[in-house]
């Protein structure tokens, strides 16, 4: 005997979970919110069935880096904004320059970040994207020092609302311009 | 010195001589530093913004310029500086070697300035790169994530105990039983005043009583007895008492000092 007998209250059970989940949810976290074994193939039919449920609705199913969540649509951003009137304090230049360098170049050393930019890696513009968990030290170069090689995390694809780095503006769209000698 | 708004003549149009619109007025040196992220920042907003040629760049001039700035940065931020030195050094190497006449068995040299704009445009893509994420809709700043509350009832399991756990738990509470032995410092229940008193209270009684008449070696324990004769030693060292014997081996007598 199953504990839940139709599509409909599997539905719903995912519905609950992604909806009151701070965190988006991977399908290994969903298979377990059910006693009895699931097929991952079911659950993702499940979820395109709840995706297409919430078509015309104010929240939307999107799936980033670390998995599935609830979203409200882009049309409710500026209404939702004024509920919080103090904008989010702008990240630097600096920052979003370092931010861009590690995202599209990853794995790389504070050395080539240096090189890219021309300017000495202030520490405190590396604390900041670690304190947001946007990046992290995923190894050493082998070379003398050993410096630490950079990358951005799970986290960073999630708050930009991406599944993959692949999905981040390509690249050509900015070199394009030459530059006359 | 003509006041001229920060910037100005880098931002302004109405230069007509390219040296002179390089230069950049001291005072504005927090302005500039903020306004631009580096001399490759720099180099490339120039080279963008009026087309310049890298190869007709008056590198005497710049220089100049640059020292001026440097001296100055160094009163502020000394990293900095060096970063502009570095790229000073490396304009007036490139015009050098533009200007050095080719050795002729080298028909093909590399262009001096290809490393200098493969790193502008890398720098420029960069730049542009970050302006768009800067752009993007991000999680706390236009992307809003349902988070609907519910009433949290954590499934809770009683942990599972084998008969190792057990037999190891009470190891443990032997081990640390045998600890408490050892390391017990309890409060004497024999107190040595306690004796002084008694002793006095007998000897008052009796005047003179023989040594081994204060102990009651049969029903006290050895503590006891040895508590009993901590306090004569006691009695005798404050004067209280008078310890007197004959001759050796005869009987020992102790009674109460008297002064008289």
């Amino acid at each position: 005997m199953s504990e839940i007998s139709n599509v409909t209250e599997l539905k719903n059970v995912l519905e609950a979970a992604l909806l009151t989940s701070h965190e988006p949810l991977s399908l290994d976290d969903m298979l377990r919110l059910f006693a009895e074994k699931m097929e991952r193939t079911t659950l993702r039919m499940l979820l395109d069935e709840l995706k297409q449920d919430w078509s015309g609705r104010t929240m939307e199913l999107v799936q980033v880096a670390s998995g599935y969540r609830f979203q409200a649509r882009d049309e409710y951003a500026v209404f939702l904004a004024r509920l919080n009137p103090e904008r989010q304090a702008k990240y630097s230049r600096a920052v979003m320059e370092t931010l861009a360098i590690i995202a599209y170049r990853q794995p790389v050393t504070r050395g080539d970040i240096e090189e890219i930019r021309g300017v000495a890696v202030n520490p405190n513009v590396m604390r900041q994207l670690q304190e947001r968990d946007w990046i992290d030290v995923v190894g050493q170069r082998e070379v003398p020092g050993r410096p630490s090689l950079y990358a951005t995390t799970k986290h960073f694809l999630d708050d930009m609302n991406l599944r993959s780095l692949s999905e981040l503006p390509p690249m050509e769209d900015f070199t394009q311009q030459e530059i006359s000698i | 010195m003509i006041e001229t708004p920060l910037n100005a003549k880098i931002k302004g149009e109405e230069f007509t001589e390219l040296p002179r619109d390089l230069y950049i007025p001291p005072d504005a040196l927090e302005v500039y530093l903020e306004a631009f992220e580096g001399p490759l920042d720099l180099l490339l907003y120039l080279i963008r913004k009026h087309n310049l040629d890298i190869l007709d760049i008056p590198m005497a001039d710049l220089t100049r310029q640059y020292m001026q700035y440097v001296d100055k940065m160094r009163a502020i931020k000394l990293e900095l500086a060096g970063d502009y030195l570095l790229m000073s050094a490396m304009l007036i190497e490139i015009k050098s070697r533009m200007l050095l006449p080719k050795p002729v068995e080298v028909a093909e040299e590399d262009d001096p300035r290809a490393e200098l704009v493969r790193r502008l445009m890398e720098y420029e893509a960069i730049k542009l790169a970050a302006q768009r994420l800067d752009e993007m809709d991000k999680v706390g700043d236009g992307l809003y994530v349902a988070s609907a509350y519910y009433q949290h009832i954590s499934q809770v399991k009683p942990p599972e105990v084998s008969l190792d756990d057990l037999a190891e738990a009470w190891r443990n509470v032997l081990k640390r039983a045998s600890h408490f032995k050892h390391h017990k410092v309890g409060r004497s229940e024999l107190s040595v005043r306690e004796h002084m008193s008694i002793i006095l209270r007998r000897l008052k009684d009796d005047r003179m009583l023989e040594f081994t008449q204060l102990f009651d070696v049969k029903n006290d324990g050895i503590p006891k007895l040895v508590v009993c004769f901590l306090a004569i030693l006691e009695l005798c060292r404050e004067g209280l008492l008078r310890i007197t014997q004959q001759q050796a081996f005869s009987p020992i007598y102790v009674q109460i000092n008297t002064y008289e």
